[in-house]
């Protein structure tokens, strides 16, 4: 949408388990190491073979923020590709498709390609994905030999079978050559790299966040979608004198994690949905025993089982009231790959710094898709550490759990000498031993309600509690919360290219909330969008609740955008559903001044007048 | 008492048994079997001379889960049934402490029982004490996974209808690799078992039946049942401790079952790193580059 960003949509649909993923994987690895910049995005159903899989992947000669909405290129390596995916496919889209479908595909522009022919001829039948791939580096004019090099990169366990793909890849190449010899519409032109970059998915970005973070422990259970980060850690904490567990389920993970935060480590551990339900209970336990711990939620889309492999943020209330009693505790919301990486050195900051649990919300999409990001530098601030007791500390009458107005005690582990203390699940006195005096409960209460409130006011000095940009002062805002914020970016810039102005904050500490920068924001609207990827708008719902005094003093209105589908919203959604608040809340605009409005609907008709004809193809 | 495991004799015992005693005054009845426990534990803490700041306890909620607060070591009283991941955990995050866990019967094999198979395969160190009174007391009286069949309790009131689990057949079965029962009507005994459990290297899991003076007093049935195991018991017998665990006229006391040679979770855990090398994260970032 940007002019100064051409970018190209990619999508590659096919039958699960027949190589879908491997292509669009390796074509969006070789496209960044050509030097374009990648965005990919991936649906795919829980079952591990058959069912049908979807590949996307944005090129973009700058930084992409998100997957991007219609397909200019749809490589359908089956017939229900083309049924799933032509009503989204922009105007004059090419198809690359394999040559013995029947597609109706008016209006289109056709690249056959006889993919299961060739298999056979190199008696290969499972290398049609790589003839596509060969195919692709062809109309993309990528260099084959580089792409190569990343194939048996990637490919090297699969040894049996490398040499008959890089064959299939070089015979789709050079038949996509003979065959299509003219310049193909959406080849670009990769700009030389200012910065260096890295692909990285969430996952990874998330567990090597959790290293700079000098996490020590790791404990957890397989599940979709948050297993990529136990996978990553599993490979490289060892390397730095960690150590990972699988244990037997989500409850075992969480206590684990926090038998080895107590024994002094930097610990953590990561789930899903439905482990999250497991775990709540041992979250409880961290924060009344007020013992560090880092939570990982890799937000899927529910209730229960739910669609295991589908995206939502449909876990914002369980993060932030889930349990019994009142446990306080952190929830963070990266809204970016990159930003994963330093939200997990903030989290860990948190966790130690305060004694307590904090979970960060992740979600499907931007777990496991890639993207190339420059290469995070040091974090604005941090690791902090946990207040361990000095020998004096101890020496003087050491109460682990001592009342204080910041709510932060001394905390000893095993090893210490004269640090003995009880971490207690009960209500506890100042040394730990359980006690139930009314006066006691309520005064514990406090002291670990203290620890958020004196966390939110060292977070409002710090630069990560949020995000905002736009039209500073804007009449119309946009709040919102995690992995939604590239699809707002994009439809915020097509938006002030309209004229209006527009601006929006995405807050990454969610608990504690920043209050300030958001009543700062909200001030100033007229008319507040919230997106998000949850049926009932958790985010919409808490921010109505939160802020409802100021909201009703300043007659702000919120207009909830709501999609809750297993996939992330597109950018003309949030456009749309933008542009319908603009349009409702100039009605309401007119209804209330009457004629000095009629002189303002002039000045609107000149201008829909001209964002009709402005407005075009979207695919831009 | 065990040949396959030679005790080391500890000589100077600078530590007395009181100083592993908190200030806290135990919330058992008087009679409860626990106390034994309790005795048992710091005398064999004494003899072995542990430093209180090594010793770490992991417990999860019943009558015997308090046990970590009448200790003037490190512990933690944790959640119904986690008693073993918590310990797992700390001995994992700080191999040098003497780890244990402790709990009740309900706890152990109820609400917690997925997690002792897990603990057994790993071989993590930990010693484990489940204190067994077939019966859920601090809820004052429902029936436990150890309960006989047929005994009438509150929640009970026509008799229970499950046939009790057999804890030392189960955990032998799970190939855990130290197996003991022990009786609190004999704290001398249960002294030395608790001693060769805590140097075991691997999980130990040592059933103390531990009688419930309020609810289900068996102290006088115990004394009837239980025994020593045979003198030419071999505690490397897996199949020899399975029968003797399967006997239904006499409870054996003693070590059922040893593998002292088990190589040890941690010590896997090192060799792995040792064997991964040093890496930065800039080396991994290199790698990511494109």
């Amino acid at each position: 949408m940007r002019a100064s960003n051409k970018t190209v949509v990619v999508r590659v649909g096919g039958e699960g388990g027949e190589g879908t993923i491997t292509l669009g994987d390796l074509f969006t690895r070789i496209a960044a190491y050509s030097g374009l910049d990648i965005y990919s995005f991936r649906t795919y159903p829980a079952e591990i073979r058959g069912g049908q899989v979807m590949y996307q992947t944005r090129l973009g000669t700058k930084r992409v923020m998100t997957e991007g909405d219609e397909a200019n290129v749809l490589v359908a390596m089956n017939q229900q590709a083309w049924i799933d995916e032509h009503e989204d496919l922009c105007r004059n889209a090419a198809l690359v498709y394999e040559a013995h479908l029947a597609l109706p595909a008016e209006g289109h522009q056709r690249y056959p390609i006889t993919a299961e022919q060739i298999a056979q001829d190199l008696d290969w039948p499972r290398g049609k994905n790589f003839i596509f791939l060969g195919a692709l580096l062809w109309f993309f004019r990528l260099e084959v030999e580089a792409a190569e090099q990343t194939v048996r990169q990637r490919m090297r366990r699969h040894v049996e079978s490398l040499e008959k793909n890089l064959a299939a890849l070089h015979r789709g190449y050079r038949h996509a050559r003979e065959t299509y010899p003219e310049p193909f519409p959406f080849t670009l032109q990769a700009t030389e790299a200012t910065e260096e970059r890295i692909i990285l998915s969430g996952a990874d970005a998330m567990a090597l966040g959790a290293l700079a973070a000098g996490c020590q422990f790791y404990a957890g259970y397989p599940i979709t979608p948050a297993t990529p980060i136990m996978e990553s850690l599993a490979r490289y904490l060892p390397a730095f004198d960690g150590t990972l567990i699988q244990v037997e389920d989500e409850i075992a993970a969480i206590n684990s994690a926090i038998g080895a935060a107590f024994a002094g480590q930097r610990a953590m551990t990561a789930t899903s949905g439905p482990g999250l339900s497991l775990m709540i209970e041992g979250l409880g336990l961290a924060s009344m025993a007020e013992i560090p711990l880092v939570l990982v939620n890799v937000q899927r889309a529910g209730p229960s089982t739910g669609l295991p492999t589908k995206t939502s943020q449909g876990d914002l209330f369980l993060a932030l009231y889930g349990g019994h009693g009142d446990a306080p505790r952190f929830v963070l919301a990266p809204d970016s790959v990159k930003d994963c990486y330093f939200q997990m050195i903030y989290a860990f900051s948190l966790a130690e710094y305060y004694q307590m649990p904090v979970i960060v919300l992740s979600d499907q999409a931007m777990a496991s898709r890639q993207e190339t990001t420059p290469l995070p530098g040091a974090p604005w601030n941090g690791p902090l550490e946990r207040w361990v007791p000095s020998a004096e500390e101890l020496a003087s009458d050491y109460r682990r759990y001592a009342y204080s107005e910041q709510g932060i005690s001394p905390m000893a582990h095993p090893g210490i000498p004269g640090g003995m203390y009880l971490a207690e699940s009960l209500e506890h006195n100042e040394y730990g031993y359980p006690n139930q005096n009314p006066e006691t409960h309520q005064r514990m209460m406090q002291k670990r309600a203290n620890k958020v409130e004196t966390a939110r006011r060292m977070l409002s000095e710090w630069r990560m509690t949020s995000r905002r940009w736009g039209d500073r002062g804007a009449p119309f805002g946009i709040i919102g919360w995690g992995s939604t914020r590239g699809a707002v970016r994009e439809a915020m810039d097509a938006i002030h290219a309209q004229g209006i102005p527009i601006e929006a904050i995405y807050p990454h500490t969610l608990l504690p909330m920043p209050d300030r920068a958001i009543v700062d924001f909200i001030s100033t609207k007229r008319a507040i969008l919230v997106p998000e990827l949850n049926f009932s708008g958790q985010f919409g719902r808490m921010i109505e609740h939160r802020y409802y005094r100021d909201l009703d003093e300043l007659n702000i209105h919120i207009y909830h955008c709501k999609k809750e589908q297993g996939v992330p919203f597109k950018i003309h959604e949030i456009y749309d559903a933008t542009m319908a608040m603009v349009d409702e809340e100039h009605e309401l605009w007119r209804q209330e001044h009457g004629e000095l409005a009629n002189i303002y609907n002039t000045i609107l008709r000149i201008r829909d007048e001209q964002r009709q004809s402005k407005k075009g193809d979207r695919c831009g | 008492m065990n040949s396959a495991n030679p005790r080391k004799v500890t000589v100077v015992v600078e530590q007395t048994t009181a100083d592993y005693k908190s200030a806290v005054k135990p919330i058992w009845c008087p009679g409860c079997g626990d106390y034994a426990v309790l005795t048992a534990l710091m005398r064999a803490f004494k003899h072995l001379d542990l430093a209180k700041e090594n010793i770490a306890i992991a417990s999860g909620i019943g009558c015997s889960s308090r046990f970590p607060a009448f200790l003037n070591t490190y512990g933690i009283h944790g959640l119904h049934g986690r008693a073993l991941p918590l310990a797992t955990g700390i001995k994992l995050g700080r191999p040098e402490t003497t780890v244990l866990a402790v709990g009740g019967d309900g706890d152990g094999f109820s609400i917690g029982g997925g997690h002792i198979p897990h603990a057994a395969r790993r071989n993590v160190d930990i010693t484990y004490i489940v204190m067994d009174n077939s019966i859920y007391g601090m809820t004052k009286g429902q029936p436990s996974p150890t309960s006989p069949q047929g005994i009438v309790t509150r929640a009970a009131p026509y008799g229970t209808q499950e046939r009790p689990l057999n804890p030392l057949l189960m955990t032998l079965s799970y190939d855990a690799s130290f197996v003991a029962r022990c009786f609190s009507g004999k704290v001398k005994e249960m002294t030395d078992v608790l001693m060769a459990a805590l140097q075991h290297p691997g999980f130990a899991l040592i059933q103390v039946l531990s009688p419930c003076v309020t609810y289900y007093n068996t102290y006088k049935h115990y004394r009837q049942v239980t025994g020593p195991l045979p003198e030419d018991h071999d505690p490397s017998d897996r199949l020899a401790a399975m029968a003797l665990a399967m006997d239904t006229t006499t409870q054996h006391l003693g070590i059922f079952y040893q593998d002292p040679e088990r190589s040890v979770y941690s010590h896997r855990v090192k060799k792995v790193q040792a064997h991964t090398g040093e890496m930065t994260l800039y080396e991994i970032f290199e790698r990511l580059k494109c």
